[in-house]
């Protein structure tokens, strides 16, 4: 079966997936709770709806990065050569874009993991 | 193999090496005790009135909770840290790659990850009761309103209605067993109330109004401070909390109130002839200026200038001749013109008000 994704990306793009979902999922969190705090709009949306947006934004953000994950370790070759990749080839150089791809996105999940915990905890907003 | 020096018992010392080695272990027992030394000025910090490590508040208490649960897993972890480098130094045994690589993945990746995320819910969880917030602090509760100037306190007392009751300045009576709701405010620049006994502190900003509610729960008097750089006297800008019990606090409030107090008339006099109403307020006198700190009843206050000298005559005379002296950048003129005679009066009028 031919894979929909290709199998080798030769971009550097890819390996900032992860940390841009994190990115946009940490400015989602701190905008989303701060301007609901400073406007107070409307008054039937409690603080709890935004927990559970924010919930939900958290899941996504998390399925991306474990989508992007799952495709750096296939470009890794799901481990079958260990790092170093320090060979002058492209095969190398495949190689270790998708490890170092693999760790970004491990890093990335954690991060966003750590950014939506105070979710959880925050009582709500004070005037 | 196994390194000799661990294990000396096994193998004849030579003599000199000997002297050497017990020498250098006198000397560490020396750099012990020294050390344990070293440490007193920080562990003297753990007490005292201005302390977050010695809670009379439920708030501070949670703080000093805080502080004293990441010490243990920060001690807990460095003594960690510190065995296995000692294990890495000492013991040269050849450990497969497989193994290294393991040791980085749980060790380096996975046992911080999970040990932060523990702590950061700790601290997540502990937040709204460091912080708490009541329904009742919108009204219903027991207001002070405390302003923060360079450099120092413009603390009202607010009536049930929201009117202010009295002034007063540089020290904060609130009454144990009851939470009170500080106004913060500032006119000038950004200060931030502090009293690290009672709880966390919170930025007084201009044109803005934040809300802080505390609760003592032990009688004693402590110290707050100003937690924000405000100018050259910032360090110089505290104030004096008395925790009182709630009978004597009602007392002290129905007292203060009436204060007009026994005026010295020739005090009084040298008082208004100097111009010093024109900033200042004694209440039941002439003096009703608002620009500096009301002096109502000031003979009664632990301190004078805002924490910085012991409120006694002869500190207060030389506040009065040269405020700047003492508190760079005060906005209050010196008087180093008058006869010391008459700023002695003057001070004596006001450490004798009650």
């Amino acid at each position: 079966m031919k894979s929909f994704i290709p199998r080798e990306v030769e971009t550097l793009w890819t390996l900032f997936t992860a940390p841009v979902v994190w990115a946009l999922h940490f400015a989602a969190c701190y905008a989303t709770v701060a301007v609901f705090c400073a406007k107070r709009l409307p008054a039937s949306f409690s603080f709890d709806s935004v927990r559970i947006v924010l919930f939900v934004v958290t899941l996504m953000a998390l399925g991306v990065i474990v989508f992007a994950a799952w495709l750096a370790w296939r470009q890794w070759g799901f481990g079958d050569d260990d790092p170093p990749h320090n060979e002058p080839t492209r095969d190398s150089r495949l190689l270790f874009q998708g490890f170092a791809t693999l760790l970004l996105s491990g890093l990335s999940f954690l991060a966003v993991v750590y950014a939506a915990v105070p979710l959880m905890f925050i009582a709500e907003c004070q005037p | 193999m196994d390194d000799d020096r661990l294990t000396g018992a096994c193998r004849p010392i030579r003599s000199e090496e000997r002297i050497v080695r017990q020498g250098s272990d006198r000397n560490g027992r020396t750099k012990a005790v020294a050390s344990l030394f070293l440490l007193c000025p920080f562990l003297v910090s753990c007490s005292g009135i201005q302390s977050a490590l010695d809670p009379a508040g439920r708030e501070a208490a949670d703080v000093a909770t805080l502080f004293f649960t990441m010490l243990l897993g920060g001690a807990i972890i460095w003594a960690g840290v510190v065995g296995l480098l000692f294990y890495a130094a000492r013991k040269r045994r050849v450990h497969s790659e497989k193994n290294a690589g393991r040791l980085i993945l749980w060790g380096g990746a996975v046992f911080p990850s999970v040990v932060l995320l523990a702590l950061l819910s700790y601290a997540a969880w502990l937040m709204p009761n460091v912080r708490p917030w009541f329904q009742g602090a919108d009204g219903g509760m027991r207001r002070i309103e405390v302003t923060g100037e360079q450099f120092w306190w413009r603390v009202r007392y607010l009536d049930a209605g929201g009117a202010v009751a009295f002034e007063t300045a540089n020290e904060v009576r609130v009454p144990v067993g009851e939470r009170v709701v500080f106004s913060l405010k500032s006119p000038d620049v950004i200060h931030s109330f502090w009293i690290p006994v009672l709880g966390g502190k919170m930025d007084m900003i201009p044109g803005r109004e934040n809300r802080l509610t505390l609760q003592a729960e032990k009688p004693g008097t402590y110290r707050g401070v100003c937690a924000e750089f405000c100018g050259t006297s910032h360090a110089l800008m505290a104030f004096t909390v008395h925790a009182m019990q709630p009978q004597d606090y009602e007392a002290w409030l129905l007292a203060r109130r009436a204060s007009s107090g026994v005026q010295d008339a020739e005090g009084l006099a040298l008082f208004l002839k100097h111009g010093c109403a024109a900033c200042h307020t004694v209440a039941g006198t002439e003096a009703q200026g608002k620009i500096g700190p009301d002096l109502t009843a000031f003979g009664e206050r632990g301190s004078a200038g805002a924490g910085t000298l012991a409120n006694e005559v002869e500190h207060v005379a030389r506040f009065l001749r040269d405020p700047g002296r003492i508190k760079p950048g005060a906005k209050m003129p010196h008087f180093t013109m008058l006869p010391e005679a008459e700023t002695d009066r003057i001070a004596a009028y006001l450490t004798g008000l009650k």
